[in-house]
């Protein structure tokens, strides 16, 4: 009662931030996500100085800009990772409308550096592409929806994320940036697969990719050259696919040693693209199986965290979270090696590049967030008897 | 199947008759059934994000097995090879009767910059502009320094400009194997070559395709790579070829004629063994077609087969051998020959007057038009052109040239008894010095049709018959009678009996009205040895006018027909004849055998 009236120390019955971060945080994929990015760093070392010489700046120019995001990269990680689902979400939905709108005004204000597609604004000192920082944005406004969805007397999630995402892919394909379209409807039927997608659609829709697949092979003359000549075990060593494949075979198990490689002087994208290709070509095979090992093991501890996850919101964009950070990998790697046609995409945390560097640090951090241990009502299950 | 109700009815009920709030029971179970339903998808959720998971180790192991397989390989230099995009560069060789090359092709480089793999465009740029003086320095570095990914700078180059090329060791400035169509000879036999000039062009190939003559006509049988191996054998001969072209070039100059042309043909076999017009081209650098001018005047134009001229009175023999076949005259009859012969307004004038009746034989050596067109009176109209048209005189021939399509004769619109008495005489009837051959090779050879063909034949030709052996014969006499004591007494070549037939025909204005009075196209009509004949010479002068008299001389004896003599003196000893010379008194010797 005389706390009541005179107030008094204030308790914190709550953890300490800190404390409660180290103890609930997955150590295991922020140590790998911490290895990355150092691979990173160390691969711009070699990569970056032929870019900077042509564009007249010191060597190692790119490399400081990459440790300067990098660190920022890192440090929005590090704080996002530390707040709460609700936080998270709160601060996504709001990210995400200011990059949807930036989106929408691109034509209007953006820039193409010369490329031909509308991406970027350019601030100055570097340049953003709002679909970056969009794509996390939008992977937990749709789990949102699709989590309301799910609620007795819940809205429409379903659909609301659908056109959502449908409006998106419209306007990156109209961008365009059919790898970044590709990449949302990607994270929007990971997360719809998660959400119980009914097994027949599955099964349709696979039946459906089959029979369009063959049938535009057997009748698009266009369609079949293509997927012949994607077949093809030749490819023309000009191309840059072919100085990738070369340098890949060049270095070998063990590489040809730091600095002797010759490929990121052929290729225009070695710093961004094509790094895999300068990692495999200076350091060999056993670094990119370390990468692969790095990015299968983030991905894959995320994936198993959240299967104990009660939450479906936190489940969904989790879910979505660490299935895209693993595509893009896995994609940028398959082009190097020839499993996947061309398609420019970069490496997360790997490649160069100040904005979606920043952009992925979000993104990880987020996924963090969402996959640190929380109370998940066990003691229900153990009554239950379903003991784990 | 045991139904759970949505709502607890019962307990709702029971509460309401209690007069308790129903709405914590309601909750309570809302509650109840959301926790239900999470449990629900969170355990579906547990075995999809367990397939996910797999999927994603599944997919990362194919990377790295991919990876670890093309680490363990090794690097080699591979050539691009997609399905049906190679281009055939291979194309057969063009050769002459022994296998002597016409055509070839030549291994050379072409030079092509990647602007963003220069290290020093402005360096590189200038060097170039040094090898090739045509290039421009400016426009070379804007080129290299803009947005440009990829451009040819120079389609050929030659060995040293290839090293020199080397020397400047910009890594931007690459070379492409390129095939090039050679004509060792250059100008020799220009017109049937024609030319050739690069098709779809890649980095590693381009495709070689024939522009004109026979390049053009056998374009697809060059390219076919099964017969790469296999030349193309013409009928021609380089040999007779260089020296008709050099006589006929001499004569042409000598006589200050415009133009000039000349084709020698085998008459059993119809194989032309050398075929020129002059002027002519090297068909290593065809040039462009001409923009203004006559196109005929051009010196693409090849007026051997192309050329559609009134030939004159070279057209005289036919009149007279259909009237030997149809038995109507002998060579011996009487023919009246006064001149001038007037028919309705026209008059019909020779160019000298022979008297007042000459023998059929005498029309021929004097080249009388008032008897040829007497004669033609008697045949008539329609059995004139039926012969003109068995001689091919009516049609395109089936040479083996695409120009040879273009060379249509020019027929009258309405072939009234006036046509056909210029017809006779070769006026109103236009057709090709090509055409011209072919009917004299019929003419003289027995009597039978032939075919002229570019291409080598195995044996002779047996065509249709259009005139009989005996009349063949008296023809032959009579075109011999021609060269010993009629109007082309220059054409007399000791040894090889050379008959023929002149023809000077005055060149129809240009505006359609009448004839020129001093511009005379001649032609002499030739075929040696005129007792066995085996081949024909056509030769025709364009405005040739011989100077050394007191007046000008324009007609063909004077001109087409010394220089033809020409032609047969150098030609006949390659052709393989002999010589037959009459013997000499054999005084003192006694010829014995045994």
């Amino acid at each position: 009662m005389t706390e009541m009236v005179y107030g008094s120390v204030p308790v914190r019955n709550a953890e300490p931030v800190l404390p409660k971060w180290w103890r609930t945080i997955d150590r295991w994929s922020m140590s790998c996500i911490l290895m990355l990015f150092g691979i990173g760093l160390l691969l711009g070392f070699a990569a970056s100085p032929p870019l900077a010489s042509k564009n007249g700046l010191a060597p190692f120019h790119y490399v400081e800009r990459q440790a300067m995001f990098g660190g920022l990269a890192l440090a929005a990680m590090f704080l996002t990772s530390m707040m709460s689902p609700l936080l998270v979400r709160r601060l996504a939905v709001i990210g995400f409308l200011v990059a949807f709108i930036s989106l929408i005004g691109l034509p209007f204000f953006g820039t193409d550096f010369g490329k031909g597609a509308m991406r970027w604004y350019s601030l100055g000192f570097a340049s953003v592409q709002p679909s970056e920082f969009l794509k996390p944005g939008f992977i937990v406004v749709a789990a949102w929806m699709l989590a309301a969805g799910q609620e007795i007397n819940g809205p429409p999630g379903r659909l609301w994320s659908l056109m959502l995402a449908a409006a998106i892919v419209l306007l990156l394909a109209f961008q365009p940036d059919f790898g970044q379209a590709a990449l949302i409807l990607f994270g929007w039927g990971v997360m719809y697969f998660v959400a119980g997608a009914p097994m027949v659609l599955l099964v349709a829709i696979a039946g459906l990719v089959v029979l369009g697949g063959t049938f535009a092979y057997e009748n698009s003359e266009h369609f079949a050259r293509r997927i012949d000549g994607f077949l093809t075990p030749e490819v023309d060593p000009r191309t840059q696919l072919g100085y990738a494949t070369n340098a890949i075979q060049e270095g070998g198990f063990f590489g040809v040693g730091v600095g002797g490689g010759e490929v990121k002087w052929s290729l225009p994208d070695a710093h961004t693209d094509f790094i895999i290709a300068v990692a495999a070509e200076e350091y060999g095979l056993i670094l990119v199986l370390c990468i692969i090992a790095l990015y299968a093991s983030v991905v894959v501890r995320s994936l198993l965290r959240l299967m104990r996850e009660r939450d479906p919101f936190i489940r969904l964009a989790g879910t979505g979270l660490a299935c895209m950070f693993g595509v893009q990998a896995l994609i940028n790697m398959g082009v190097a090696v020839r499993l996947l046609p061309a398609k420019g995409m970069t490496l997360p945390f790997v490649s160069y590049g100040g904005s979606s560097l920043i952009a992925g640090g979000i993104a990880v951090g987020m996924l963090l967030a969402f996959t640190r241990t929380r109370p998940q009502g066990e003691i229900g299950d153990i009554l239950r008897g379903r003991i784990r | 199947m045991i139904r759970t109700p949505l709502r607890p009815l019962a307990r709702v009920l029971e509460a309401r008759a209690k007069g308790e709030n129903p709405d914590a029971i309601e909750r309570e179970n809302l509650r109840l059934r959301h926790e239900e339903m999470r449990d629900r998808a969170r355990s579906r959720a547990e075995g999809r994000l367990l397939v996910l998971g797999v999927l994603f180790v599944c997919a990362f192991t194919m990377v790295g097995a991919r990876m670890g397989l093309l680490a363990a390989s090794e690097p080699s230099e591979p050539r691009a090879s997609a399905a049906g995009a190679e281009i055939e560069a291979l194309r057969a060789d063009i050769v002459d009767r022994q296998g002597r090359v016409l055509a070839t092709n030549l291994e050379t480089y072409s030079l092509y910059a990647q602007p963003p793999q220069m290290i020093d465009p402005e360096h590189a740029a200038t060097e170039l502009a040094r090898i090739f003086p045509d290039l421009d320095r400016d426009r070379l570095i804007q080129d290299f320094t803009g947005t440009r990914k990829f451009l040819w700078i120079k389609r050929r180059l030659s060995p040293e400009q290839r090293q020199a090329v080397h020397d400047i060791g910009d890594p931007g400035l690459l070379f492409g194997p390129r095939d090039m169509r050679l004509y060792p000879n250059g100008r020799l036999a220009a017109h049937v070559l024609g030319g050739a000039g690069f098709g779809r062009e890649g980095v590693h190939a381009a495709e070689v395709i024939g522009v004109a003559g026979v390049e053009r006509q056998f374009d697809e049988q060059l390219r076919d790579p099964a017969r790469a191996s296999k030349p193309l054998e013409l009928s021609l001969d380089l040999t007779i070829q260089a020296a008709t072209e050099e006589v006929l070039l001499g004569g042409m100059r000598l006589l200050n004629a415009k133009g000039a042309a000349a084709v020698l043909m085998d008459v059993h076999t119809g194989e032309v063994i050398s075929i020129a017009s002059l002027p002519d081209f090297d068909p290593n650098d065809r040039p462009a077609p001409p923009t203004q001018g006559r196109p005929d005047d051009s010196p693409l134009f090849n007026r051997v087969v192309q050329g559609v001229y009134e030939l004159g009175s070279t057209f005289k023999i036919f009149t007279v051998a259909q009237a030997l076949e149809l038995g109507m005259v002998t060579p011996d009859t009487i023919i009246n020959t006064k001149s001038p012969m007037t028919w309705g307004r026209h008059r019909i004038s020779d160019f000298r007057n022979y008297g007042p009746e000459l023998t059929v034989s005498k029309v021929i050596e004097k080249s009388s038009n008032v008897g040829t067109a007497r004669i033609a009176i008697e045949i008539g109209a329609e059995r004139q052109r039926d012969f003109l048209g068995q001689l091919g005189l009516l049609e395109t021939t089936k040479f083996e040239m695409v120009e040879a399509r273009g060379g249509r004769p020019l027929l009258p619109p309405r072939w009234s008894e006036l046509s056909t008495m210029t017809i006779s005489y070769g006026h109103g009837i236009s057709a090709t010095p090509l055409h011209l051959a072919a009917a004299y090779a019929t003419m003289v050879n027995g009597g039978t049709r032939v075919e002229p063909t570019l291409l080598k034949q195995d044996g002779p030709q047996f065509g249709a018959r259009v005139i009989s052996e005996k009349t063949s014969e008296q023809l032959r006499r009579m075109l011999r009678l021609t060269v010993s004591q009629g109007t082309a007494s220059f054409g007399e070549v000791p040894g090889y009996a050379v008959g023929g037939k002149t023809g000077s025909a005055d060149k129809p204005r240009i505006d359609g009205r009448g004839y020129e009075t001093d511009k005379v196209l001649a032609t002499f009509a030739a075929t040696f040895p005129a007792h066995d004949p085996k081949y024909v010479l056509i030769v025709t002068l364009d405005e040739a006018v011989e100077t050394s008299g007191s007046e000008p001389r324009r007609t063909a004896g004077w001109t087409a027909v010394p220089v033809a003599a020409e032609v047969i003196r150098r030609v006949a000893p390659l052709l393989g004849l002999r010589p037959e010379i009459e013997p000499a008194e054999l005084t003192g010797i006694t010829l014995t055998s045994n």
